[in-house]
């Protein structure tokens, strides 16, 4: 399996006649793409914003986050199984990518959980999401349509939006290509037998009621762990569905764009061996959560690997799965490692998870959610600022007179994500 | 800049005011520094002036903690000063708690920051490790300018609002706190380096060592539950219509306990969810899914369980810290059990 990824690097982009790019200039049509998305009978209205890194914007409540890719060759599309896509295997052959852009769904509320993004001030230290050209889809439900249809609705758009602009890369010349190969198990255990074995095992989001990732379509509920490429998150073969708490949310993009993936490739042949992707669920029942990681222990062992990485999304119910996971690779003769984020209060105080088995001797933290910071107001809000005090991280007096913003970062999108793309973390004082 | 205003707390014996068979005088001040406040002053240099001292003996405090704290506290208050220290107490116990509850007291109640010192053997520190800065000291005066000079440097830092580094640099005490910095790499990276380490048996820190919960012995089992009284505890975060505790959606700092004495099942207008952690659309349609008094009136009726109690207790479970979790379940374990309740059923979400 080799799948090419050529960067197309945007510097700007702005709205207008014709979807284009000329010498790192986007422009997207914004009439052109509310149209598409009221093709969809649950969505009222849509409205296309730009934000752009420095500017003085918030951006509130964001669901996903989306990069716009495009498949030049190889079999399948972005985003296979998903949003009226044909299911045909991905990560292979070449793909484009909009590099520097990122499409954000946003608008009323579905849940409690989506966050926000501040493109500037203190609030934008903690997301990625503020380094990004940011097209935003404002989307207002249908009245009457039911919350889950709306949230379906609303991720679709998303989708079906990124792969138009993304679309726009097919006969560009990229700026950079990076190839990215992923062979068979024997041959990989014969390529560098001297360096070890290291597999990643990515644990999706699923406990359900608006807390589901989708893996070629199929809601990740429903998979067993199975063994992925690398390559095929890079094609979107896995999509966000999800509502979990803003802060550990792992969007789309970051599928798109896994850290763990990148950093393991960026190693491969030299310092280890990258073997693959074990991913599992997150099911709130017990008997999933013994089945799931007993799943991924049986892959490892047979992948034959030497030491696994294991990342989480969420926090809370999904600290047991990761527990599990660890306990059960550990008495593999596995070695692991866990990436997490931490919640012990706003004074830190408290135990960071909870759940914790011995075996965890080896964690990476992304940092503790509960922090409290006061974001400043903002001169342009893309979206509404009337969930603030509900939303995951918010409370009652966070929204202040002068619009700033007074909550725990839980709020920010991604800032804690717990695949590792974000410097922050936490230490004991 | 203007000179900052300290005031120090200090006990007799280092006041010079006799040993052992003088511990019992009540607290009292002096101008200026007295004792182990002089070297205090000359490490704070020209920033900052002791301008008052308050003595106490250790068993005076011992033995009238609440008053004693109380004194001390006025006294402190009266001179309105930027920065306290207290100690250091070394290896003495007494006055290692001491030490802690004064820095605790004008901490908490004067909102004035405070920094004392102990060696890790003072059972003050592990009393107050979480609520202050204890500077980590020798076990005996010996150590006293090294100590006073450490004090001075973070409680400078404190009163001028600049950040306080991590214990190892400032020479404090793990609180046991966990805080945000920012790393030089990116998590992703760091566990790659990590498990590299770990596959290879060398050194490596994990960071975060793995909490010790202690395990809660399982009560012996209801043997008649048709004799028992029952009461439903839920982190689903049922609450009246309205939400009169104003309890957090998330990272739960109270609960509420709310009567159902007289309802055979939950009013779906007369009760919500505020729970921010779930996708609430099928508790809003039918409360009983996470508080089941309706199943739990059909037991009682039908004489399965003796009695229900008259009153459920509510909190949201998403984001709480296990801290706060367990202190709500500290207190309002009292009232069941002054309430005759014999087994409660937790549910979640």
């Amino acid at each position: 399996m080799k799948l090419e990824i050529g960067n197309i690097f945007i510097k700007d982009v702005q709205l207008g006649q014709e979807t284009m790019i000329n010498e790192g200039l986007l422009t997207i049509n914004p009439e052109l793409l509310a149209a598409k998305i009221l093709e969809d009978e649950r969505i009222k209205s849509a409205r296309v914003e730009l934000a752009k890194p420095g500017e003085s914007v918030r951006i509130t409540p964001v669901k996903d986050v989306m990069e716009p890719r495009v498949k030049v060759f190889g079999k399948g599309t972005v985003f296979p199984g998903v949003a009226a896509n044909k299911v045909e295997q991905v990560g292979e052959g070449r793909t484009h990518v909009l590099k520097g852009t990122a499409v954000m769904t946003v608008g009323k509320i579905v849940g409690f959980q989506e966050g926000i993004v501040d493109m500037s001030g203190i609030g934008a230290e903690y997301t990625p999401f503020s380094k990004t050209l940011n097209i935003c889809l404002v989307l207002e439900p249908m009245e009457g349509v039911e919350t889950h249809a709306y949230e379906t609705a609303a991720r679709e758009a998303g989708l079906k939006v990124t792969q138009i602009i993304g679309e726009v890369g097919r006969n560009m010349t990229p700026d950079e290509v990076i190839s990215y190969e992923h062979h068979p198990i024997p041959h990989l255990a014969a390529a560098y037998p001297h360096l070890p074995k290291i597999g990643y095992v990515c644990m999706l989001q699923s406990q359900g009621l608006l807390h589901d990732t989708y893996v070629y379509g199929v809601d990740a509920k429903k998979i067993i762990p199975t063994l992925m490429s690398p390559t095929e998150f890079m094609d979107g073969a896995v999509v966000s569905g999800n509502c979990v708490a803003s802060c550990d949310k792992i969007p789309t993009y970051l599928h798109q764009n896994d850290p763990l993936i990148e950093d393991l490739y960026s190693k491969h042949g030299k310092e280890l061996n990258f073997m693959g992707v074990i991913i599992t669920n997150e099911n709130v029942f017990m008997a999933d959560k013994e089945r799931s990681s007993d799943g991924v222990a049986k892959l490892a062992k047979m992948m034959g690997l030497d030491g696994v990485i294991i990342s989480e999304e969420g926090y809370g119910n999904p600290d047991t799965d990761l527990m599990m996971n660890c306990r059960k690779v550990e008495a593999q003769g596995i070695k692991t490692v866990l990436v997490t984020d931490e919640f012990p209060g706003k004074d830190g105080k408290s135990e960071s998870l909870t759940d914790a088995v011995k075996e965890a001797d080896a964690v990476v933290s992304c940092g503790q959610g509960n922090l409290v910071i006061t974001m400043p107001p903002m001169e342009r809000l893309i979206g509404t600022l009337e969930d603030i005090e509900t939303m995951i991280g918010g409370y009652e007096g966070s929204l202040k007179k002068d619009g700033s913003i007074e909550a725990e970062i839980q709020i920010i999108i991604s800032a804690t994500s717990a695949i590792g793309g974000n410097k922050l973390a936490a230490r004991m004082y | 800049m203007k000179k900052l205003k300290v005031v120090h707390y200090i006990n007799n014996f280092f006041a010079g005011i006799g040993g052992e068979e003088k511990a019992g005088i009540s607290p009292e001040e002096r101008d200026g520094a007295v004792g182990p406040g002089m070297a205090l002053a000359q490490a704070l240099g020209e920033e900052a002036e002791i301008i008052a001292t308050v003595v106490c003996g250790d068993s005076y405090f011992g033995e009238n903690l609440a008053s004693a704290e109380k004194d001390i506290v006025a006294i402190i208050r009266k001179h309105q000063p930027d920065l306290v220290f207290t100690g250091p107490a070394f290896n003495a116990g007494r006055y290692g708690v001491a030490c802690g509850a004064v820095a605790k007291a004008v901490e908490e109640q004067l909102g004035i920051p405070a920094v004392t010192g102990m060696h890790e053997e003072n059972p003050g520190v592990d009393m107050y490790r979480k609520d202050l800065y204890i500077i980590k000291t020798g076990h005996s005066a010996a150590g006293m300018k090294k100590t006073v000079t450490s004090m001075a440097s973070l409680g400078l830092k404190r009163a001028q609002n600049q950040l306080v580094g991590p214990p190892e640099e400032e020479g404090y005490h793990v609180r046991g706190m966990r805080i945000n910095y920012w790393a030089e790499k990116r998590a992703s990276l760091r566990a790659v380096e990590m498990i590299l380490k770990k596959v290879k048996g060398e050194a490596y820190q994990t960071e975060y060592p793995m909490p010790d919960f202690g395990r809660v012995e399982p009560m012996p089992p209801v043997l008649d539950f048709s004799k028992a009284k029952v009461a439903i505890v839920t982190s689903g975060g049922i609450v009246p219509t309205g939400n009169p505790d104003r309890i957090e959606s998330s990272s739960a700092t109270k609960y509420g306990i709310y009567d159902i004495s007289g309802l055979d099942s939950m009013p779906a207008d007369d009760y919500t969810s505020i729970h921010g952690g779930y996708d609430r659309t099928y508790a809003l349609e039918d409360i009983n899914r996470v508080v089941p008094l309706d199943v739990m009136r059909d037991l009682e009726r039908e004489g399965i369980i003796g009695k229900l109690a008259d009153y459920f207790i509510s909190t949201t479970g998403t984001g709480t810290s296990v801290g706060s979790a367990r202190a709500f379940a500290v207190d309002f374990s009292n009232k069941l059990l002054e309430d005759g309740v014999n087994a409660v059923i937790l549910t979640s979400t």
